[in-house]
């Protein structure tokens, strides 16, 4: 039985791929799971794998050029078995460069991506509101392509990326909690009915929400995140200021910290030894990752009906590379040390500048960062990456003139603005996360408490 | 409990009724020295006599209208069509005077009046005379539309139908008068606008009226045996229509079919269906599906006759299209 090589959707929004390098030759004897190509995405350089057992019997690609996902490039068969027919059919689907992606057989997201990361941050376009523009991906198990006219008959796919549901399906699972999202439906064209539900209900398979739980006594880690309901004042706020400002209304907190004592940690540290060296920009990764966790308000998605507060803090850093911004994602930042925090955060820089990020390191952030200090930017405002709520955006650390007990004295000191959506964070509360901030950098001891 | 024909029961409960209330009479064609086109009214003229059971000729809109003034003037009159087809002839006396009298006179005069006879298709009558009218009728303001399809249901209908002070519009079936069923010896009325659970199952429910009432069972029969288990709900009465029964069971069922003898177009389905999207929309775990007659004049060709009535086959595969078999 052959197998069909597939372009396959190797990042959450690619519509094409372009193959960089096959990685085995036709006569190459394949199992399922090795690596037959490298594939550029419009993300990264991604791994293209085998889906069965066999030879490579056909390359229908050639290194350098793109294929629409979906679009056959290889075949795997048997040694002795006949694959004229499937040649045939992928010269009659457009072998030509860039065809018809409208036209492809069959999306398919690669494993990556289901299995992509820890985060319960939703991934699926219709979740995000930063990837509302995105086409929606649809997965199949299988390798069989669908008739390319009939709607994907399959989850989330289909219905312009709505997860179609019955009525009484989206009350049972509103009533338990339960994220109708992440399941599959098994009505006709994908509906998730009842029995859909009640079926992760018992096997737990769903990403469940939990119930709602006191916010004093927040539920520990293993709960990901709590949806908290829109109340009524909160739906005003949302429309009025969408109306007055964009479909994010967005204001801006600056704050001035100053850095005498990180400076001072951070001579200490060295004095121990080059293995203690921090930068700047680690404390305050670590800072805001401590001050996240105390403040879950602001660690959260606005997913328009209600608000997704994370129990884990996943902190983004916006990173420059010569294609562009990327944000990878250090993930539970607040759990880590600022040692693996440090080390984390460069070897991250590093492979989004080599666009070596896979999917999973670049999605699922509950909150941003973005540093131009490097830059001498003395301060900017960042724009906030949706469904996130807020980022923060820190500018150089410059040595300030400052009036102390009447006495000009000269301070280390740094600007951090934060962009914040005020449909979900008021300024008060945004505020108070700069307190809090505050509190954590002047007195960088706190960080080790 | 007696076992006895529809049509028994439907000439018990005149008989009672006529025994009970000395102003009420029965008029319409062959009603009297016949008998009654299907014998409904057997017994009734040697039992009360020529004024009270009135043999009329064949002038519907004109007999009608007699009910009507009968009734102004505090009678209560029982008027038989030998069948709905021939009612329409009527409609002006029915739409316009007695839907209306109440109402237009300002409260000066009840219409305590029931018009009855056979309504749908029986079988091989054609077009002109195989139509279900119950649609048509429960569309006016003013009148309640009764079609029971049991000998108890018809004898506790018609009984209260008589004793109603507003006019009754109270359809049979020639098909359902030979059918048998128990009906209590003692006296009984049931209540205008109360619908009946046939049957209890809890994987959908089939909400009809009238003669479809036995097709759903026949339906609910042959899908037990595939252990399927649906409630039937028979409205009896779809003027006022029990919405709370329908609630009850589409809330316990999740899923619906409507059963309707008549066409599809503003059936009596297509209001059951915006009750149940109304009251129901939470609990539904599928799109309701409808069925009823073609869309076409009813064929007098056996074959295409059978192909365009609804029957257990079709209500079967409703079921199973609600349910996602298959």
């Amino acid at each position: 039985m052959a197998t069909k090589i597939f372009m396959e959707a190797l990042s959450p929004t690619m519509e094409e791929g372009r193959l960089v390098k096959w990685l085995k030759n036709e006569g190459d004897a394949v199992k399922s799971g090795d690596v037959l190509a490298e594939v550029e995405t419009d993300k990264a350089v991604m791994e293209l794998v085998a889906r069965g057992d066999g030879v490579l019997r056909k390359r229908l690609v050639n290194e350098g050029e793109s294929r629409p996902v979906g679009q056959l490039v290889g075949v795997i068969a048997a040694k002795d078995e006949n694959i004229d027919a499937l040649v045939a059919e992928a010269g009659g689907t457009g072998t030509a460069s860039g065809g018809d992606a409208a036209k492809a057989p069959e999306k398919v997201v690669a494993q990556t991506q289901e299995t992509a990361g820890t985060s319960s941050v939703p991934r699926t376009p219709q979740q995000s509101q930063g990837e509302s523009s995105t086409p929606p991906q649809e997965k199949s198990p299988g390798a069989q392509p669908l008739p390319s006219a009939a709607p994907a008959a399959v989850g989330t796919g289909g219905n312009g990326g709505r997860a179609k549901s019955s009525p009484l399906a989206r009350r049972i699972a509103s009533e338990r909690g339960l994220d109708i999202s992440s399941l599959q439906g098994s009505g006709p064209g994908g509906r998730i009915i009842k029995r859909d539900i009640e079926a992760a209900a018992t096997t737990g398979a769903t990403g469940a929400a939990p119930p709602r739980s006191d916010r004093g006594a927040r539920a520990g880690r293993e709960q990901p995140f709590e949806d908290i309901p829109l109340t009524q004042i909160r739906k005003t706020i949302a429309r009025r200021l969408a109306e007055s400002i964009g479909p994010i209304p967005t204001f801006y907190l600056t704050a001035e910290l100053d850095l005498t004592r990180v400076v001072e940690m951070r001579a200490a540290m060295l004095e121990l030894g080059d293995e203690f060296k921090v930068s700047i920009n680690d404390v305050l990764l670590k800072a805001v990752a401590t001050a996240l966790q105390q403040h879950p308000e602001v660690n959260a998605h606005w997913l328009g009906d209600r608000i997704r507060v994370h129990n884990r803090v996943h902190l983004g850093m916006a990173v420059a590379t010569d294609d562009g911004l990327i944000v990878p994602v250090i993930f539970d930042a607040d759990q880590k040390r600022m040692s693996e925090i440090s080390a984390e955060a460069r070897q991250l820089a590093r492979l989004a500048r080599e666009r070596k990020l896979k999917p999973e390191q670049y999605t699922g952030s509950t909150f941003s960062v973005s540093n131009l200090g490097m830059m001498q930017i003395a301060q900017f405002t960042a724009i906030i990456n949706p469904p996130e709520v807020g980022i923060l955006a820190i500018g150089a650390a410059e040595d300030v003139p400052v009036l102390k007990d009447g006495e000009l004295q000269s301070r280390k000191r740094v600007h951090v603005t934060m962009s914040c959506d005020h449909r979900a964070v008021d300024g008060a509360v945004g505020a108070r996360f700069l307190q809090t901030l505050r509190r954590l950098v002047e007195n960088p001891l706190m960080l080790v408490y | 409990m007696a076992v006895i024909t529809y049509r028994d029961a439907l000439n018990q409960a005149l008989r009672e009724e006529m025994q009970r209330d000395d102003r009420v009479f029965l008029m319409g064609e062959e009603v009297a020295v016949y008998q009654g086109a299907y014998k409904v009214s057997k017994g009734l003229l040697q039992e009360f006599g020529e004024m009270r059971v009135v043999d009329t000729p064949i002038t519907e809109l004109g007999f009608a209208g007699v009910g009507v003034g009968a009734a102004m003037v505090g009678l209560r009159p029982v008027i038989e069509f030998m069948t709905w087809n021939f009612g329409v002839l009527a409609l002006d006396q029915v739409l316009n005077s007695a839907a209306k009298m109440l109402y237009m006179s300002g409260g000066q005069y009840p219409m305590p009046l029931v018009f009855r006879g056979p309504n749908g298709a029986a079988l091989q009558l054609s077009g002109q005379h195989s139509q279900s009218f119950e649609s048509w009728l429960a569309h006016m303001p003013g009148v309640k539309v009764v079609t029971p399809g049991t000998p108890h249901d018809a004898k506790g209908l018609l009984k209260s139908a008589i004793r109603d002070d507003n006019p009754v519009l109270f359809l049979e079936g020639e098909m359902l008068y030979n059918t048998k069923g128990e009906v209590p010896e003692e006296e009984y009325v049931i209540p205008i606008g109360k619908a009946d659970l046939k049957r209890e199952g809890d994987h959908c429910s089939i909400v009809t009226n009238g003669k479809m009432a036995l097709v759903a069972m026949q339906a609910a029969d042959q899908l037990a045996k595939q252990d399927i288990r649906v409630d039937v709900v028979d409205l009896r009465t779809v003027r006022p229509m029990d919405i709370d029964a329908i609630k009850t069971s589409v809330a316990k069922t999740n899923r619906a079919v409507v059963l309707e003898e008549g066409w599809e177009l503003a059936g009596i389905g297509a209001q059951v269906v915006d009750y149940i999207q109304r009251e129901c929309f939470d609990d539904l775990d599928a799109p309701v599906v409808r069925v009823h007659q073609a869309d076409v004049p009813m064929p007098y060709a056996k074959n295409l006759e059978r192909l365009a009535k609804p029957d257990a086959a079709k209500t079967i595969a409703a079921v199973k299209k609600v349910m996602y078999i298959e």
